[in-house]
């Protein structure tokens, strides 16, 4: 890194700042204090920008552009709320709320009421497909539909090992498990889109179970997944029978004993459980990431027996 | 990498296919290191393709082996897989047949078609194969699919057949009929339908081509072939890069991009790897300008490469070729050997000081790796999914490095640029769009064809060339350009073909797609076949398009069935928005222009017609 | 270079960064008997000769020396003893050190090259160095090569042990070593011990204690007759494991604090139940970039157990001293008081910097990412680094007719020594135990995959299901030691220890497989 990091002025929403050479449009944002959603972007993976509800108006720019990976360059005039910004971000609202549930997308509620979308303009869901079906997809083919009904990815969950579900009605294809398997932090390669268009999806070699794939169980992917669909057994066990309740959680931050790395683990705690295993994404050891131990391997301290 | 590969093993059949590629496995038990994977990785969709032309299909003990192979982690080669539309993932027979269902060919009896092939070997197989997941086999000796254009419309309807096997044949042809498909799913060669091939005015562009003399190296040279390589030579390459950039030559791939500025911006990068990229791509519905240049006349586009590279300082060549063009593959790999052999390509071309060379690749079904950024991927070895710019290819393109990308027809034109000077190349056409270009005129017209005109034309001058409307029947329309695109009127149809024209008609010449309609073809179902398209062709990376062009089927298909959801008025308030959000959002050029064709519908013409009430 | 470590299974998360170098271009290499998915990921492997890492480590040197490749400014500059140790590699050419270590004459060459070439060089270890009898001698020629090649003192170069458990380097540095106080001052110097006897009013033992082989070694000769284990599992973990709990019963008195009943703990006369220090108690750990950092409180402990510092101030009580320190922090304090390294780190700052690397002198100081730096300095600050040479060492138990394999142990992804943290938790890839062998000796001895065999050291047998696995080479096969409830490995291990370590040679048996 050089050590006279040069800086770089723009203007955003009418206010000049200045930021440092090679930061993103978010970033610069972020320093102002101007609020811009996110769903595919997180702090330690490598911004993919699909999801597209981050972006915003450049000046000069043909389209939008994505705030999350978009460099700032000197002299830009970048306008955070216009209309074509908000337009694009209620379509984007729309389009994911008509065809994924992201009810457990945090922030997908409020940021409907903001931007006034009503994904059910589209029409009335599509019953959910039997299993398997999203699967045999071919790309370049679907099955022409009478407009009835809005697509939507709704299918079984997939449950074929005792530490995470996958709930694929809930993936909104925002890349992140699959960085996180992949180059930007596990590197095992478990798991890719397959597919295209419509029914892309993620899937293992062959839409093979993950206990006879690559997979490693590291649960890098539930870690960064944010809409629900990758989530712990414990914790989707707990919401089926009503019994998960925030009010009674609490999240405390120690270190995994499995090794001398020094991870950093965030328990989250229900009636004395532990129900789900995260890291900061900002901490130096870990990045974000675990591994299979640190993330699942704790039946030991809640009464489980060695067998 | 501690890959955890599949355990079928590969038959012999398989093994032998894929070491034909990437020769005899290495001794040693071990896996390639990570360097060495990544250097292979470029190698994955060529190994599917050998692998399926030689078995039928990815069948698992291939794929598992083609990992091996190259380090690549089979969940990430079957996202690859399962990207491209020809490549076939379950077990099928080793004859195939590929029907063009598009809207040029189902102007022209593709439906027909389609029924008297359901009737011999059932139904569409990619139907079939949704209807029964992992059950695809089927005890006919062959199968067949719809397909979206396969470039063929001047001979509509089209259909692509492919054998696999130890000799493998593919063969793409027009004038399709139940007994020719057959006859080509049996393996036999099946003669190419006439078509069209006509200048308007001084034929630059399609020279050789029409001498049909031009795919040997000596026919080519005849035509007077390899003389602007010459004069680059003499040029020098900032001379060359210079009359380019005078030229005002543009991108003909649609997006109209100076190519001298491309040019100059790749040759800035000294000391860095580069490449030059030709995009035959081609596989927007209603173009086959570029087949009929590579078919006609390969070694153009290899001059034109090596004149690019001496240009820009690249010394490596890609040729990234549709992979429903078997006939373009074959004339365009002799061409590359040959040219090779003769020392055009090479260490030393023509003895001096000067190396390029050339490697051929081959999509497998996928409209969106003609988006520049999409195509570097599928190069690389990954899903054809394009990238964000900036950073353009230009700085950041194949491997990382910075690359020159070309369309077909842009780099003929640069032969005669460089040849003759920019001055004489601009002795035609209009001062804002210098030279000719070329048209690909189907739907109802009496002689559809590659048309080669000098900019300025009027559009109905050159479909009065084309013979007009069999019967003379009145224009109900024109669709100018499926991608960019946007219907012409009947009252229009004066626009001049140059860029500064469609400009101010609000209308752009993409890539010169002129289809014609008479009242026989139904505005909405062809709108409906464009949706699909779209929706067929999105990579699905970003969520405008990806669902976007779902809705905007969806949508369609209401108004087809006269369901339109809370009224017309609630409907196109929603394709315009849809529309909008699609323009502004998406990250490429497919999602960006989705909707354009269909907007454009509803603003020129009357797709409604009679439902409208 | 990663040496005697599979640090993708073992320590997943260093080796996140490990990838996220080699993506940006850093070499790997790794020296392992074994193909290990660490191995996978690199650019070479050297598939050393079980026990021949001294060889190999000067055999590095001879090809660096011999072409010039030392870093002379920093060898006379910073270190002392270079002619003894050039001596000594000198006898150490490529023909010889490959014989020795049955690695390719090239992959010498390459190595030494890469690695004294490189800007910026670094050698990771675990325990394939340090389970061995020539423990010290493994690391000394390690450290060699960092002063031979100036790789040591400087960002992004050095010489780093992986640890295996979270405070592994915590306990060293806070004084569980028979010859250290907290921060490793030096039990037997007087005035450090002054200042000790000044703060608790109580004389400290003016002579080192024993290290856990010589309190075997003491219990054998009835020197030793009561115990107090903590959160050790002795029975089942250490080497030779019918030696060890013979000498475990043998004992007057054990008594065992620990959150299990262990096999260590039925063998107690007394058992305390403790608390799981990561989660069930407050205090610090530090790793092994001698990072610390805070350990919380995150669910209760079950039943009667108790945190261990309140456990260790009642048992205190009962012997007649009270310990004072009614909380964790309060411990932390007195022990900064005491160690310089780590007066600086109060609980506030290590929460705010999220952990601080030791030396850490006052509440000032932001923590040291490396140590050694002083070498750089001109004149050298304090002892200059001595070359320490160091010859090889064959293992102490050879193979012979009636013993014909090498038995080496490891560990697996998902499971954590003997299995009594990790045993319980539903991993989906955990395999039972196997006795993995090279195809080739699967083939010799006919055996099937997943066939029952017996596998005999001079000091016990096991049964195991085979497994052929193409990372090992004939003769040598590896067994893990995750699973000794059903499979108790530690029966064929030997116990033959390092004296300066005192850590047994669980990498180097010699064992013969029987068919069932």
């Amino acid at each position: 890194m050089s050590d006279a990091q040069r800086t770089i002025e723009l203007e955003i929403d009418g206010r000049k700042t200045q930021v440092p050479e090679g930061a993103t449009l978010l970033q610069a944002c972020q320093a102002l204090s101007i609020d811009v959603p996110t769903f595919c972007w997180a702090a330690n993976l490598t911004p993919v920008n699909v999801c597209r509800i981050c972006v915003v108006e450049l000046e000069g720019a043909r389209t939008l552009v994505p705030a999350c990976s978009r460099k700032a360059e000197a002299g830009m005039v970048v306008k955070t709320e216009s209309e074509r910004v908000k337009l694009s971000r209620k379509l984007v609202l729309e389009l994911l709320g008509s065809s994924v549930d992201m009810s457990l997308a945090p922030e997908f509620r409020s940021l409907a009421t903001k931007y006034d979308a009503h994904p059910e303009r589209f029409g009335p869901r599509a019953p959910r497909a039997p299993s398997g079906e999203r699967e045999s997809a071919h790309a370049g083919h679907h099955h022409v539909d009478d407009g009835a009904h809005a697509a939507n990815v709704a299918q079984p969950m997939k449950v074929d090992n005792d530490l995470f579900v996958r709930d694929y009605e809930k993936c909104m294809l925002c890349y992140k498990c699959v960085e996180a398997c992949g180059t930007d932090a596990q590197n095992t390669f478990a798991i890719a889109i397959a597919g295209r268009g419509f029914d892309a999806r993620i899937a293992t070699e062959l839409e093979t179970p993950l206990p006879d794939s690559a997979c490693v169980f590291c649960g890098n992917c539930v870690g960064v997944c944010p809409t629900g669909a990758l989530m712990f057994k414990a914790e989707s066990d707990l919401r089926d029978t009503g019994a998960w309740d925030e009010s009674k959680q609490k999240v405390t931050d120690t270190i995994c004993p499995y090794c001398g790395v020094g991870c950093q683990l965030s328990m989250r705690v229900q009636d004395n459980k532990i129900v789900r295993v995260t890291s900061p994404a900002d901490h130096s050891v870990t990045a974000g990431h675990l591994c299979i131990k640190g993330r699942f391997g704790w039946s030991f301290v809640e009464g489980g027996k060695p067998k | 990498m501690d890959l955890q590969h599949l355990t079928e093993a590969p038959s012999d059949a398989e093994r032998s296919a894929i070491d034909a590629l990437l020769g005899p496995a290495e001794a040693g038990e071990h896996g390639p290191t990570p360097s060495v994977a990544r250097a292979r990785r470029t190698f994955l969709l060529p190994a599917l393709l050998a692998l399926q032309n030689r078995v039928g299909w990815i069948s698992r003990g291939g794929l598992g082996y083609v990992c091996r192979r190259l380090g690549v982690p089979p969940a990430e080669a079957w996202g690859v897989a399962t990207f491209y539309a020809l490549l076939a993932l379950g077990e099928r027979p080793a004859a195939f047949a590929h029907v063009c269902d598009d809207i040029a060919c189902a102007a022209r009896g593709a439906e027909e078609l389609c029924g008297a092939l359901e009737q011999r070997f059932g139904p569409c197989a990619s139907s079939a194969h949704r209807a029964e997941p992992h059950a695809q086999r089927t005890s006919s000796s062959a199968a067949w699919a719809r397909s979206p254009c396969l470039g063929l419309c001047d001979q509509a309807p089209a259909a692509l057949v492919t054998v696999a096997g130890t000799t493998p044949v593919e063969q793409a042809f027009g004038g399709a009929t139940l007994a020719r498909v057959e006859s080509a799913l049996e393996g036999r060669r099946v003669a190419a339908a006439s078509f069209a091939l006509e200048s308007m005015g001084p034929r630059r562009l399609l020279a050789r081509a029409t001498a049909k003399e031009a795919v040997t190296l000596d026919g080519y040279r005849k035509l007077g072939g390899y003389r602007a390589l010459e004069r680059a030579f003499e040029l020098g390459p900032e001379g060359v890069r210079k009359e380019v950039g005078a030229s005002k030559l543009v991108g003909r791939g649609g997006a109209a991009f100076p190519t001298g500025r491309k040019w100059d911006a790749v040759a800035r990068h000294v000391g860095k790897q580069r490449h030059v990229v030709c995009n035959a791509d081609e596989s927007e519905p209603g173009t086959f300008k570029d087949r009929v240049l590579l078919e006609q006349d390969p070694f153009a586009v290899i001059e034109s490469m090596t004149i690019a590279g001496f240009a820009t300082g690249a010394t490596r060549g890609w040729i990234y070729l549709r992979g429903e063009y078997p006939l373009a593959a074959e004339r365009l790999s002799n061409a590359i050997a040959s040219a090779r052999a003769a020392g055009w390509l090479g260490a030393r071309i023509a003895g001096r000081d000067v190396a390029f060379d050339i490697e051929l690749r081959r999509g497998a079904g996928a409209y969106i790796c003609g988006e520049e950024t999409a195509l570097l991927a599928s190069i690389e070895g990954f899903r054809g999914e394009p990238r964000t710019k900036p950073p353009f290819p230009v700085d950041v393109g194949l491997f990382g490095q910075p690359t020159v990308i070309n369309n077909v027809e842009t780099l003929v034109a640069v032969l005669d640029v460089v040849r003759d000077g920019a001055s004489s190349y601009a002795s035609v056409g209009t001062p804002g769009s210098p030279g000719t270009k070329l048209f690909c005129l189907s739907g109802r017209v009496a002689r559809p064809g590659v048309y080669e005109v000098p900019f300025g034309t009027p559009l109905s001058a050159l479909i009065e060339r084309a013979g007009g409307v069999p019967g003379g029947k009145p224009i109900t329309g024109v669709l100018l350009v499926v991608v960019a695109g946007s219907f012409v009127s009947p009252k229009q149809l004066d626009l001049p073909l140059s860029f500064e024209g469609a400009r101010a008609a609000g209308t752009t010449l993409g890539s010169g797609v002129v289809f014609v309609m008479d009242d026989s073809i139904e505005l909405l179902p062809l709108l409906r076949r464009i949706a699909a398209f779209f929706r067929d062709e999105s990579c699905g990376q970003c969520v405008p398009c990806r669902v976007g062009t779902v809705r905007q089927e969806e949508l369609l298909a209401r108004l087809a069935r006269g369901a339109a959801r809370g009224g017309l008025e609630t409907e196109q308030h929603l394709l315009a928005e849809l529309g909008q959000a699609m323009r502004d959002a998406s990250i490429c050029g497919l999602g960006q222009t989705a909707s354009s064709a269909i907007e454009s519908a509803f603003v020129q013409l009357d797709p409604l017609g009679g439902k409208r009430s | 270079m990663l040496w005697g470590s599979n640090a993708r299974e073992t320590h997943p998360i260093f080796f996140h960064h490990v990838l996220k170098a080699v993506r940006k271009g850093a070499r790997l290499y790794v020296v392992d008997p074994r193909r290990t998915p660490s191995a996978e990921w690199a650019e070479g492997w050297l598939q050393v000769e079980v026990g021949a890492d001294v060889a190999l480590a000067n055999g590095i040197a001879h090809v660096i020396l011999a072409e010039g490749l030392e870093h002379r400014e920093f060898i006379d500059h910073a270190t002392e003893n270079f002619a003894a140790y050039r001596e000594l590699v000198q006898r150490y050419d490529l023909a010889r050190t490959s014989r020795l270590t049955c690695i390719a004459q090239e992959m010498i060459q390459r190595v030494a090259r890469d690695f004294a070439k490189a800007e910026r060089a670094m050698i990771c270890w675990t325990l394939g160095i340090t389970e061995h009898h020539n423990a010290v001698d493994n690391v000394l020629s390690l450290i060699n090569l960092g002063l031979l090649t100036g790789h040591v003192g400087r960002w992004g170069s050095g010489l780093n042990p992986l640890r295996g458990q979270n405070n592994v380097q915590g306990g060293g540095d806070s004084g569980a070593l028979p010859h250290k106080l907290p921060g490793f001052q030096d039990v037997e110097d007087d005035a450090i011990r002054a200042r000790y006897d000044a703060l608790w009013g109580r004389k400290v033992p003016p002579k080192k204690g024993w290290h856990l082989t010589e309190m075997f070694e003491a219990m054998e000769h009835g020197q030793l007759t009561a115990l107090l284990v903590l959160g050790e599992n002795p029975a089942q973990s250490e080497a030779d494991a019918t030696r060890c709990r013979r000498l475990l019963e043998g004992l007057e008195f054990l008594l065992v604090q620990d959150i299990f009943r262990t096999r260590t703990a039925e063998m107690a006369d007394v058992v305390l139940p403790g608390s799981a220090s990561f989660c069930e108690a407050e205090g610090t750990v530090t790793n092994s970039e001698r990072r610390v950092q805070r350990v919380r409180r995150s669910i209760e402990p079950p039943g009667n157990a108790k945190d261990d510092i309140e456990i260790l101030r009642a048992l205190s009580k009962r012997l007649g001293y009270d310990l004072g320190l009614p909380n964790a922090e309060a411990a932390w304090d007195e022990l900064r008081l005491l160690s310089p390294m780590h007066h600086g780190m109060s609980y506030a700052r290590i929460e705010a910097l999220g952990g601080i690397q030791w030396p850490c002198p006052d509440e000032a100081h932001p923590g040291s990412p490396f140590l050694h730096g002083r070498l750089w300095e001109r004149p050298v600050r304090g002892a200059r680094a001595g070359f320490h040479p160091a010859e090889d060492v064959p293992p102490v138990e050879q193979l012979d007719d009636e013993f014909p394999l090498r038995l080496t142990t490891g560990r697996r992804l998902d499971s954590y020594n003997t299995g009594v943290q990790s045993g319980g938790y539903a991993s989906p890839r955990r395999a039972k135990e196997t006795i993995d062998l090279s195809p080739a000796d699967m083939r010799a001895l006919g055996l099937a995959d997943g066939e029952r065999v017996r596998v005999v050291s001079r000091r016990g047998a096991v049964e195991a299901p085979a497994r052929a696995d193409r990372g090992l080479k004939q003769g040598l096969v590896f067994m893990t030691l995750h699973f000794p409830e059903q499979v108790d490995v530690n029966l064929l291990t030997i116990d033959a220890t390092d004296p300066r370590s005192g850590t047994a040679e669980f990498k180097a048996a010699a064992v013969r497989v029987e068919k069932l």
